[in-house]
């Protein structure tokens, strides 16, 4: 016999269910973790943790203005977390949201550019809709190539981020150029007529925002809709047994996935950036991602997930300029965290055990 | 060559696995000695296949102590357990379809190149020493079930394996194929072989083993001489308690004609063919059994009644009316309540992950009007199903895929009949359900018999088939071969048909 006769010493094993106390406990260390492991990335580069994280904390929240900031910080991630999370529940991989995002900017700005003597309310319903319109027809492309062909919507969603980021930089060297810039490639800014109101001191998409949360929330839960999605994700053939069409469900919440896409960049181009800028989408659409799975596609998680994830980046911010730190330190900082926050995903699926010896 | 020796082959101690809160497996203790078949026998979920995995190195146990030829030893990946002389031979194939049989038969091994030449020779030889028929050139996508079988068997020979475990080798053969297999274990015994056989099926526990270990809940209650024991004493330490084997067949009167089925073709998504001019009817108040080996259009001539799969050529006619081409919508607009029991119950029927509330909407969630759902009829049906059918779960918002297999078929089939169907399809609805569980679906659908339900039962048990259905229809590569009584036919005959006999005009119920 030619066995080597070792004995594992650690083993993982699958934990069949763990209690959602245990969990959230397992989460608490994760983060607690996290931030300690931040903390000693602070100490190497010579800085006081507590100092830095006091920062981030009261640059998030120090004063009316900072807080503004960071709600005005969350608006577009919260919505474009929404939108991703309804593909998500049927295992579509839209990660396109950057491009319906910036499709729903462009379709929106066609009419605060051009129609800017409409009223301001009927101008801004048309600018909602239109975004909306934009951003759900981008996202039915390649639901459409997907349920048709079987089309692979990772990459094809992914490709048509680019293709939307480039046709703003055609309208913006071409036909939308500012005629007024002198020479200087942009998009002229918004009349004030096409800008959307503030309540509160941040742009009215707030509200719209969180009425989204709970309208996406009933959506998934309790509508025929949102029952279709979960199925069509768990399993094709179950969908197609319990007499639904498959196809059209995809076509179908693709349309609205985009669409809430969209809608986040109207409400970006018209209330944060007040004219149609290529950074409109800014990543948003990608982040967007990590928010909807941390959140498990709860939509009140991804409420909670995204305003932590601004707290962190507008906090992040004032730190940088405080501190006179480089932009790529908060980066570090953030994929820290993350990766104990997702790492901490194993535990809750997996324990390890020590081999026990010997028999009885 | 293999001698028998003072030792065990295999001699396992105390042995303890558990997953989670569940014990797979309790302080077992077995031994089997060279030149024996030991036959393990126990329902679904009893730990039999958990144990044989621990032993092929798969899984680690817990607690215990393996002995192999006297020496304690520690199994800790498949290599190992190849290297120690132990070969499993799973229940689905792990075959690489486009190489030679010879070459799958190497594959993986850590010998230097051989010429296939010499190679082939090499398989020939001990093909022809352990009584097997391999041509070596031949491709498995060519083979049928019982050659990939004899090439899975090969494949750990020529690794040396000298202790055999065969997990439910002959669910996938014909009555026919399974003695030849039979013939092949006692030739490969003969040689000095130990040889573990895990099955469910009491009369091939017979037929082919020295000596019966039985396991019901993850311990071994008893380990018997098969010479000295019988089906009935099996059955009572398998189950834990008497039982009674008989299914009934209860009579019903005024058949009629249901579903009409004519020259009906279907092709497969790959264009090969699934089924091949198919005629048949289908009447209320009986209960058709569809008999063939696994893969003989079984799946496709449910899908393609219940609308899920598109026919080539051919009709399925109700009251005159062709179904085929029409959504499930529009069968069910006909008046046809068909109900669907299919064979991936977890995949298709149900969807794992959500509990009973939600599954029972699967079949009803269309009923609701606008577009907020009602759960509260889905959620008494639920109750009401764990009621009637004993269902053993921790409650309605379980996910289904968290119970046992058993009661996973409850749920399904529960929800099937009480939308009160006239037309039950149900494929293989006992797979992989323990003894008791089973009679109790027998009893479900002849308690739709009764109630005139026309019921197409897909089986794979023949001695089940024999008993419960009133006509048996026999299948083999997509084709009829034939209609018979259920009451006149012999198991015999049904394996000739099931290997391809054809049998014109029998079909006793024209």
């Amino acid at each position: 016999m030619n066995n080597r006769s070792h004995t594992p010493f650690i083993r993982t094993v699958k934990i069949s269910e763990r209690s959602s106390k245990d969990t959230l406990k397992i989460r608490i260390a994760a983060f607690v973790l996290a931030l300690a492991a931040g903390g000693i990335f602070m100490l190497l580069l010579g800085y006081n943790p507590f100092e830095l994280y006091g920062t981030i904390i009261s640059g998030a929240f120090r004063s009316k203005m900072a807080f503004q900031a960071t709600v005005k910080f969350m608006i577009p991630l919260l919505m474009s977390s929404l939108g991703v999370a309804m593909a998500f529940k049927m295992r579509f991989w839209n990660i396109g949201a950057e491009g319906q995002i910036i499709v729903g900017a462009v379709c929106a700005s066609y009419f605060a550019l051009f129609h800017n003597n409409w009223p301001h309310f009927l101008l801004l319903i048309v600018m909602f809709a239109a975004g909306a319109i934009g951003g759900g027809l981008w996202g039915l492309i390649p639901a459409y190539f997907k349920s048709k062909y079987d089309t692979n919507e990772t990459l094809f969603t992914l490709m048509l981020n680019y293709i939307a980021l480039h046709i703003i930089t055609y309208l913006r060297d071409g036909p939308w150029k500012d005629p007024d810039s002198s020479g200087f490639p942009k998009i002229a800014r918004f009349a004030a007529n096409a800008q959307i109101d503030k309540v509160f001191g941040v742009h009215f998409g707030w509200i719209i925002a969180l009425i989204l949360v709970i309208i996406v929330f009933i959506y998934l839960k309790y509508t025929k809709h949102g029952y279709e999605i979960s199925v069509v994700g768990e399993s094709k053939s179950t969908a197609k047994y319990a007499g639904m069409d498959v196809k059209r469900v995809i076509l179908r919440t693709m349309i609205l996935s985009g669409g809430i896409c969209g809608i986040t960049g109207m409400i970006q181009a018209a209330g944060s950036d007040m004219t149609l800028a290529s950074s409109v989408a800014g990543g948003v659409g990608f982040t967007a991602i990590i928010v909807s799975w941390l959140a498990y596609l709860n939509p009140f998680g991804i409420l909670l997930v995204s305003f932590l994830f601004s707290i962190l980046d507008k906090g992040s911010s004032v730190m940088q300029s405080a501190y006179g730190l480089s932009t790529y330190f908060a980066s570090v900082l953030q994929g820290i965290i993350l990766f104990f926050i997702l790492g901490c995903e194993f535990f809750i699926r997996y324990k390890f055990v020590l081999t026990k010896k010997g028999g009885k | 060559m293999l001698k028998t020796n003072d030792y065990y082959a295999i001699e396992l101690k105390g042995i303890t696995k558990s997953f989670g809160k569940v014990i797979a497996n309790e302080d077992i203790n077995l031994e089997i000695k060279y030149g024996e078949i030991l036959a393990l026998l126990g329902e679904n979920g009893s730990g039999k296949t958990t144990l044989m995995n621990i032993l092929s190195g798969i899984y680690y146990a817990d607690e215990g102590t393996i002995f192999i030829d006297g020496k304690e030893v520690s199994i800790t990946n498949p290599h190992e357990a190849i290297d120690l002389g132990i070969g499993m031979i799973h229940q689905h194939f792990k075959l690489v379809e486009v190489f030679s049989s010879m070459d799958n038969i190497v594959l993986g091994t850590k010998g230097k190149y051989v010429k296939s030449s010499a190679l082939k020779e090499e398989v020939l030889n001990m093909s022809n020493k352990f009584g097997l028929e391999i041509v070596p050139d031949k491709k498995i996508y060519d083979m049928s079930v019982s050659e990939k079988q004899t090439v899975e068997i090969m494949k750990v020979l020529y690794r040396g394996a000298k202790i055999l475990i065969l997990d439910e080798p002959t669910s996938v053969l014909t009555p026919q194929e399974i003695e030849k297999l039979f013939i092949i274990l006692r030739k490969m015994k003969e040689q000095g072989n130990a040889i573990i056989i895990i099955t469910h099926k009491l009369h091939e526990v017979l037929a082919i083993s020295d000596r019966v270990a039985i396991l019901r809940k993850g311990k071994v209650v008893d380990t018997v001489n098969t010479k000295e024991s019988n089906e009935k004493q099996l059955t009572e330490l398998m189950v834990g308690r008497p039982i009674n084997l008989k299914i009934s067949r209860p009579e019903t009167k005024k058949r009629k004609t249901v579903l009409k089925v004519v020259d009906l073709s279907v092709a497969n998504e790959d264009g090969t063919i699934g089924l091949n001019n198919i005629n048949f009817k289908l009447k209320s108040g009986e209960i058709l059994g569809v008999a063939g080996v696994a893969g003989s259009g079984q799946r496709e001539l449910c899908e393609t009644i219940a609308g899920l799969m598109d026919a080539k050529t051919g009709a399925v006619l109700y009251n005159k009316e062709n179904i085929i081409g029409k959504t499930p919508d529009e069968i069910i607009n006909l008046g046809i309540s068909m109900s669907f029991v299919p064979e991936d119950r977890l995949g298709m029927g149900l969807v794992g992950s959500m509990d009973m509330v939600d599954n029972m909407l699967l079949k009803s969630y269309k009923k609701n009007k606008g577009a907020i759902i009602d759960k509260k009829p889905s959620r008494k049906l639920a109750e009401e199903l764990i009621d009637k059918l004993s269902i053993t779960t921790p409650g309605v918002e379980t996910p289904v895929r968290m119970l046992s297999g058993g009661n996973v078929q409850k749920v399904l089939l529960g929800r099937e009949i009480e939308s009160e169907p006239n037309v039950l399809i149900t494929a293989y609805p006992v797979r992989g359900l323990d003894i008791n569980s089973s009679y109790i679906i027998y009893d479900l659908l002849n308690e739709q018999k009764k109630k005139n339900v026309a019921i197409l039962f897909i089986g794979e048990d023949l001695d089940v088939l024999l008993e419960l259905s009133d006509r048996i229809m026999v299948l083999c590569h997509g084709e009829l071969m034939g209609i018979v009584d259920a009451k006149k036919t012999t198991k015999e005959e049904i394996g000739l048909m099931m290997a391809g006999r054809k049998m014109e005009g029998v079909d006793s119920d024209e």
